[in-house]
């Protein structure tokens, strides 16, 4: 076990300092911070000054090493914009974000894997139908889109609710629905299909021929066998806690780390952006850390693993 | 004795096994010292379990894996590396055939094209006869010309297996590996099957490897089988001799265990499980499970030769050269 | 020999097609039934259907009584105390019979639990003590090890164990050989033999092995196409197959001795579903088929006390056939 968290811990930090590498290179080659923060009209010494200033005159790969040796002495950097600390400008946002994905990850998790379930077992309903055709139109409609049309509909027409802002808990039901829904649709056929693959299977009928009601053989049976590949998804939800709103967050004009994000990019915010995505980076790797754990801890056959050998 | 068509000398062929998710890698002997000849136009009947590495050993005859020691020789001369344009060249004259029929086709392609497309590989034959050619392969298995357009799924099982064969023969091949082509299919499907390879065989003098975990169907098609137990040949000769009067104490609990409709049989029990190629007993890999086992067992492992009515046993016991059973620790 | 479950008229169809076609089968207390055929024939849905184990989508007529107890549209309730309870059954693939995540001790305790009413530490000494009566090593200890940590034949044998948890008058054992290694088959049937003399329960055998059903059946019955097409006592069916079916299922097994002939194999395949023969399944394929035999599906006749055959020309006395030694 302790082999095996090692080795999965290695590959988190190679992952990381992937994830950081690109977006440094690609946000170095996508135009010139300076011009860009000091505008098109600033004259060129301004320009100069400011490139001096933050380190922008050298080699593309000795900012890369100090980016990283900074990173290692655990200074991410500050906003080129206004010069504070990256960190904690990310973090002012996070708690915002929060209040938007948690809430839209319990939605996921509560209409998502009780709906999946639900239709795998009475697989071929009516209710099976709607529910499958609900799902598909959840996870077909990008999430601008199913935002844009609830804003439509429960602001614009109805009135009920706020459209954007972070004035009030009523400014969050819109953008958590649409996170929420979105998610709940995909999480539903995954369920669904993990469901059907294991009431297929050989040991349902066994436990069925011993006499357990139906109702024993798909909650002490088929549940257990189900949940090991719907863990993968739900982890990465959960990994997309931090990132999963930026495009919500825009529509919503939800002040979370996404927005910061969108803005941070347009401005070539290095630091920030580096900043958002070493956490983002960071969150996925943890969550995929405690899937694999999890599977473990779900699956004996991972546990143990003696496996026969199988030569012919 | 005429010269063999194929004669393999010593075969072995390891693989790394890694025990669980956590574990430290292992190596396993599938083959462990196997050699065999098949003389042209005749069968050899490989008999085992599964784990015993007669598939293993198939693979190796036909060069599509490398042995690790030991070699191989088609025709009397030693089999090209694979990939080499020799070896393709050779393999036009080996062909192979697996227990499942719809796995061993596409699913896209209509089989009469699947027929055909050995011939276009091997640039057989100008294409204006590779049709012709088709329609003669259909009906040396027993399929009709119009089987040609049919795709796998439209086929039984049976017929698939025929279309399987028919591709096999496709480049007049003069040795056919047969890995436990028969034991997918029903009752009365096998006994189709098996007087198609006899037909086949007569008709077209190729030798075979027939490779089968049932030993009636080897008694069938045989003309010599060799008994495989972990890797080794364990017994060889005559399948009439071997079966009547096995000598390997394994090949007796084989034999006795083969089910007689109708006529209730004494069986040898074996206890235990089919060992497994990573946990392999020293001495006779056998030993644990032999109710004839003597001390010797346990420490030497035993040779394969010939006895004097001329069967190879590898057995102490059976060779006569260790006596006076030991009782079995449970 | 007292009946105990009595199978009449027994169909089953899938969105409208036929899978049995009116089996009728009686199983008497204590007796070794063989149910044999080709993939397909019904031999697995005859007994998936009396203990309504079939999905709901299939349509089943006909009755099946235990003791005179219709189990056919029976309430779930009624069905899950005879399911494991009266009547168990054991399927081919052991190793994904068992669920992977449980203990193979928790599996048998739960069989324990419902039909016993043991729980905790008795219902783990009861495990422990059927793991050893089907020969378990160390039954102790591999209560808590998972399926995947047995081999193939040991799985059976746990299956088999959970079967006896509920200390059943039947075991319906479907092919529970077919995917074990020829030694371990031997050790399987040889194990099913001594429980069935120990404790006095019925078993049906099904499997597509007429030699399996000889040694351990003292009745057999062949299945065609949905149907029973001969039943008699082991001996007979061996030594005076009436049925052109089972002498062609005879002629297909190579023989262990003598010379070695061409196997007489039956030529074609089984019909489908949806393109069944108006009279005999078989005519098509039958080398004694005669006009007659198309007009309608034969009933079974009786030939010797105990022997049928559903064929028009059962009791005429067969030409010398050869059975395989």
């Amino acid at each position: 076990m302790v082999r095996f968290l090692l080795s999965r811990l290695l590959r988190a930090a190679v992952t990381i300092v992937l994830v950081v590498t690109f977006a440094f290179v690609v946000l170095r080659l996508s135009g010139d911070p300076a011009q860009i923060i000091m505008g098109a009209d600033a004259p060129p010494e301004a320009v100069d000054a400011f490139r001096t200033a933050w380190g922008l005159d050298q080699p593309v790969w000795v900012q890369y090493f100090h980016y990283f040796g900074a990173i290692a002495s655990g200074d991410l950097g500050r906003s080129m914009r206004d010069g504070r600390e990256a960190i904690v400008l990310v973090a002012e946002r996070i708690p915002a974000t929060l209040a938007l994905t948690v809430p839209a990850l319990l939605i996921k998790l509560l209409l998502g894997i009780p709906a999946g379930i639900y239709a795998a077992l009475h697989r071929n309903s009516a209710v099976d139908r709607a529910l499958m055709v609900a799902a598909v139109a959840g996870f077909t409609v990008p999430s601008f889109v199913l935002g844009l049309l609830l804003v439509l509909v429960f602001a614009v027409q109805l009135g009920w609710l706020p459209s954007g802002g972070q004035e009030s808990w009523r400014h969050a039901i819109l953008p958590v629905a649409t996170l929420g829904i979105g998610g709940a649709a995909v999480l539903a056929r995954f369920t669904r299909s993990a469901m059907l693959e294991v009431l297929g299977q050989p040991y349902i009928r066994t436990a069925s021929a011993k006499g357990l009601t139906w109702r024993a053989v798909v909650w002490s049976h088929a549940l257990p066998n189900a949940a090991i590949p719907t863990v993968t998804i739900v982890g990465f939800m959960v990994g997309s806690l931090i990132a999963g709103a930026v495009v919500v967050e825009s529509v919503f004009s939800w002040p979370g780390v996404g927005r910061l994000m969108v803005v941070a990019v347009a401005n070539r915010d290095l630091a920030v952006v580096q900043c958002i995505l070493l956490l983002v980076a960071a969150t996925m790797v943890v969550a995929n850390l405690t899937v694999d754990v999890l599977y473990g801890v779900l699956d004996p056959r991972l546990r143990t693993g003696i496996r026969r050998a199988g030569a012919g | 004795m005429s010269a063999p068509l194929l004669e393999a000398e010593g075969l072995v062929r390891r693989y790394a096994m890694r025990r669980g998710l956590f574990g430290r890698g292992v190596e396993i002997a599938a083959v462990d010292g196997v050699s065999l000849r098949i003389e042209a136009g005749r069968t050899l009947g490989l008999v085992g379990e599964s784990g015993c590495g007669k598939s293993t050993t198939g693979r190796l005859v036909l060069g599509l894996e490398r042995p690790d020691a030991g070699s191989v020789r088609f025709e009397g001369r030693p089999m090209p590396p694979p990939g080499t344009a020799e070896w393709r060249r050779l393999r036009a004259r080996m062909q192979m055939v697996f227990q499942d029929p719809l796995g061993a086709l596409d699913r896209r392609l209509p089989i009469g094209e699947q027929i055909r497309e050995p011939l276009d590989i091997h640039g057989l034959l100008d294409p204006a006869a590779r049709q012709a050619r088709v329609f003669d392969l259909l009906h040396a298995v027993g399929l009709r010309e119009d089987h040609a357009a049919r795709y796998p799924h439209e086929l039984s099982g049976g017929q698939r297996q025929r279309a399987v064969l028919a591709r096999a023969l496709a480049t007049g091949p003069s040795l056919l590996v047969a890995d436990e082509p028969i034991s997918a299919l029903d009752v009365s499907i096998q006994a189709q099957v098996m007087n198609l390879l006899a037909d086949i065989q007569a008709r077209f003098g190729i030798a075979m490897l027939f490779i089968s975990h049932d030993l009636r169907a080897v008694r069938q098609l045989s003309h010599r089988i060799a008994v495989m137990y972990l890797g080794r040949i364990v017994e060889e000769g005559e399948p009439d001799a071997v079966l009547h009067d096995p000598a390997h104490p394994y090949a007796r609990a084989l034999v006795s265990a083969i089910p007689h409709p109708g006529r209730a049989v004494r069986r040898i029990l074996l206890p235990g499980d089919p060992p497994n190629p990573a946990d392999r007993p020293p001495g006779c890999a056998f030993h644990p499970r032999c109710p004839a086992a003597v001390a010797r067992c346990r420490a030497e492992s035993p040779a394969l030769k010939p006895r004097a009515d001329g069967r190879l046993v590898a057995c102490h016991v059976a060779q006569g050269e260790a006596e006076a059973p030991i009782r079995q620790a449970a | 020999m007292s009946g105990l479950v009595a199978i009449t008229g027994l169909t089953v169809a899938f969105s409208g097609q036929p899978a049995l076609r009116g089996v009728d089968l009686a199983v008497g207390r204590g007796e070794a039934v063989g149910l044999v055929g080709e993939s397909g024939c019904g031999k697995s849905v005859t007994w998936l259907a009396a203990l309504g184990l079939l999905p709901s989508r299939a349509e089943i007529g006909g009755s099946v009584r235990l003791e005179g107890e219709e189990l056919i549209g029976a309430p779930p309730a009624r069905l899950e105390r005879v399911r494991g309870g009266r009547i168990a059954m054991i399927f081919q693939d052991p190793a994904s019979s068992l669920n992977p995540v449980h203990r193979v001790g928790r599996q048998i305790a739960e069989a324990l639990s419902l039909h016993r009413g043991l729980e905790g530490a008795s219902a783990r000494a009861e495990a422990r003590r059927l793991l050893d009566l089907v020969g378990i090593p160390d039954a102790s200890r591999r209560l808590d090890a998972y399926p995947h940590e047995f081999s193939g034949g040991q799985n059976q044998r746990v299956m088999i164990a959970m079967a006896l948890a509920g200390r059943p008058e039947l075991l319906v054992a479907d092919e529970p050989t077919t995917a074990l290694d020829v030694t371990i088959q031997a050790q399987i049937l040889d194990l099913l033999h001594s429980l069935r003399r120990e404790f006095g329960m019925a078993l049906v055998l099904i499997s597509h092995d007429l030699g399996v059903v000889s040694e351990t059946c003292e009745r057999v019955a062949v299945m065609y196409a949905g149907r029973i097409v001969e039943e008699a006592p082991t001996e007979r069916i061996f030594a005076d197959p009436r049925h052109p079916y089972t002498r062609g299922l005879l002629g297909a097994l190579p023989p262990l001795a003598g010379p070695k002939r061409r196997l007489a194999s039956i030529p074609g395949g089984v019909p489908e579903p949806w393109a069944m023969p108006p009279g005999c399944a078989f005519a098509p394929r039958c080398a004694a088929h005669r006009p007659e035999c198309d007009r309608a599906a034969p009933h079974p006749l009786p030939v010797a006390p105990g022997h049928r055959a559903a064929c028009l020309r059962a009791t005429e006395p067969a030409a010398a056939e050869p059975v395989p030694a």
